[in-house]
């Protein structure tokens, strides 16, 4: 991370830090705008737990799991989204830049140009998001009688963040797309909003060849269902051993590997638009 | 992907009864995507040219023209959703059909019916997006409305799950108080022939009332807004 800027280590983050503080301040100051926001993506999110309970209204069981246990999958693929889309989230602008040639100025900055992009849009309403999320996580956990040890304790902690670098890895990869083919939303939304919503079901549900692209190949069945197994002491009817509940880190590392990759990759082979 | 996805959920949900709410696997795989069909035609989303116009000030120049301004706007989507339809909506039932067990309609009035509901559905959408968009003649910022419209159209329209699921009172009080299953709930439940024929005429009605209702409702709303914008033009 430190490749472009030189001097103490404490002085670094200083520019970074303050081009987040103008863009809290920027946003907070249209109050009513503001408050409308953050009560609207509570509705919004609502919309998707309202789905779950619903569908519990007209079947006991999802993929072979009770409405509390399915409750619990969702808030944890919740609370890990909501997470990496309040750190990277609005690096799907990037197509924007590249195309108004916004990134060019970006480029020319002293500064990394991928903690440049996220500092400069950072999305002070998504808080309210991850906080909603933590909070149905919490009520899903007590309702689902969730007998706690000091594993299952770490692991409640630590599969929100594994799966939070993971969905963050899918924002930065899918993003990056924009550096070869301008046009490149589409796409990305499918992946990362799919994702999302693929990791709030058990993976039980889909078929053979879905489930293994994306719970396997993509990595999102480690988000949240197989931390879910552990916590809730369930055995996989996939037939995977329990240790696969704890591997959402390593999984993690290896995407968050590749996406810098690919990142490294497009912003070397960035040519402006010229516009 | 997300018609992949709903079309999972819902056979998950039928696999303990075999059937959920009255619809069997195939109806509620058929109602997932000709959702996914209907989705661009409706166009719940998206669609900002009047509160745009507004914001320019371009809507006078709508005023001068001999055709009333909502006439003129509705002619322009009933295009833009008959060119949606041929470009949009059978592609996503070719996947959906390629890759599970769609329902097919059994009774021949269906086919005419559910033609008449998908068109009354865009009239009704058309109808709650002008409105939307109108408020912009009052409002400075229309974020509000706008975010009201972008959740109710979502939940209660019948895109994330079908009403149906819903227990019976609540059901009867969205679908009568509100539009908003009459844009998608009302066409998916005709085409896959939840209800016998009776039941699907029924929708339609309700549906022929709400898009009554809504344009004029546009009418009215268009003219107090007028009388505003000549106030305000002095």
């Amino acid at each position: 991370m430190s490749e472009r800027s030189e001097g103490a280590p404490g002085t670094r983050l200083t520019p970074y830090w303050e081009l987040l503080k103008a863009q809290v301040r920027g946003q907070a100051s249209y109050r009513a705008s503001f408050w409308l926001d953050m009560v609207g993506n509570f509705a919004l999110l609502g919309g998707d737990l309202l789905t779950v309970i619903v569908l519990f209204q007209v079947t006991p069981s999802l993929g072979g799991f009770t409405r509390p246990q399915v409750l619990v999958m969702f808030a944890l693929g919740m609370v890990a989204f909501n997470v990496a889309d309040l750190a990277v989230g609005n690096i799907e602008r990037i197509r924007m830049y590249v195309r108004t040639g916004t990134l060019d100025t970006v480029l020319i900055r002293p500064l990394g140009v991928l903690s440049q992009l996220l500092a400069l849009d950072f999305g002070v309403r998504r808080i309210g998001r991850v906080l909603y999320a933590v909070t149905i996580l919490v009520v899903a956990l007590v309702l689902a009688d969730v007998a706690w040890t000091p594993a299952k304790a770490v692991l409640v902690v630590v599969a929100p963040i594994a799966g939070a670098a993971l969905f963050g890895s899918i924002f930065v990869a899918a993003s990056a797309v924009a550096f070869w083919w301008i046009e490149s939303g589409e796409i990305a939304a499918t992946v990362t909003y799919g994702g999302r919503d693929f990791s709030t079901y058990p993976i039980t549900v889909y078929g053979q060849l879905f489930r293994r692209v994306f719970a396997y190949g993509l990595g999102f069945g480690f988000v949240a269902y197989y931390p879910a197994l552990v916590l809730l002491e369930l055995p996989d009817p996939l037939g995977l051993p329990e240790l696969t509940g704890w591997a959402s880190p390593l999984v993690a590392l290896v995407a968050v590997g590749l996406a810098a990759l690919v990142w490294r990759t497009g912003v070397r082979h960035y040519r402006s638009t010229g516009s | 992907m997300f018609g992949f996805l709903r079309s999972y959920v819902m056979i998950a949900v039928t696999v303990v009864g075999g059937a959920a709410a009255g619809y069997s696997e195939a109806q509620l795989l058929s109602f997932v995507w000709l959702g996914q069909g209907l989705l661009g035609v409706l166009l719940l989303w998206g669609w900002n040219d009047l509160a745009d116009r507004i914001r320019s000030g371009d809507v006078v120049m709508d005023l001068l023209r001999p055709q009333h301004p909502v006439v003129y706007f509705l002619a322009a989507d009933l295009g833009r959703a008959a060119y949606a339809f041929l470009t949009r909506f059978f592609a996503p039932m070719l996947v959906g059909a390629l890759c599970f067990t769609l329902y097919v309609p059994q009774r021949w009035p269906t086919y005419p019916l559910g033609a008449a509901s998908i068109v009354l559905g865009v009239v009704i959408s058309f109808g709650c997006r002008y409105l939307v968009n109108a408020a912009s003649f009052w409002l400075m910022d229309s974020r509000g409305v706008n975010l009201v419209w972008l959740v109710c159209s979502g939940l209660l329209a019948g895109l994330y799950f079908p009403l149906r699921f819903l227990p019976e009172p609540l059901l009867l009080l969205i679908w009568i108080g509100t539009p908003m299953p009459s844009m998608l709930q009302a066409p998916l439940d005709v085409l896959v022939e939840r209800d016998g024929l009776t039941g699907q005429l029924a929708i339609v009605g309700g549906q022929i009332a709400w898009a009554a209702a809504l344009i004029g409702l546009c009418f009215l709303v268009q003219r107090r807004a007028e009388r505003k914008l000549v106030v305000q033009g002095g």
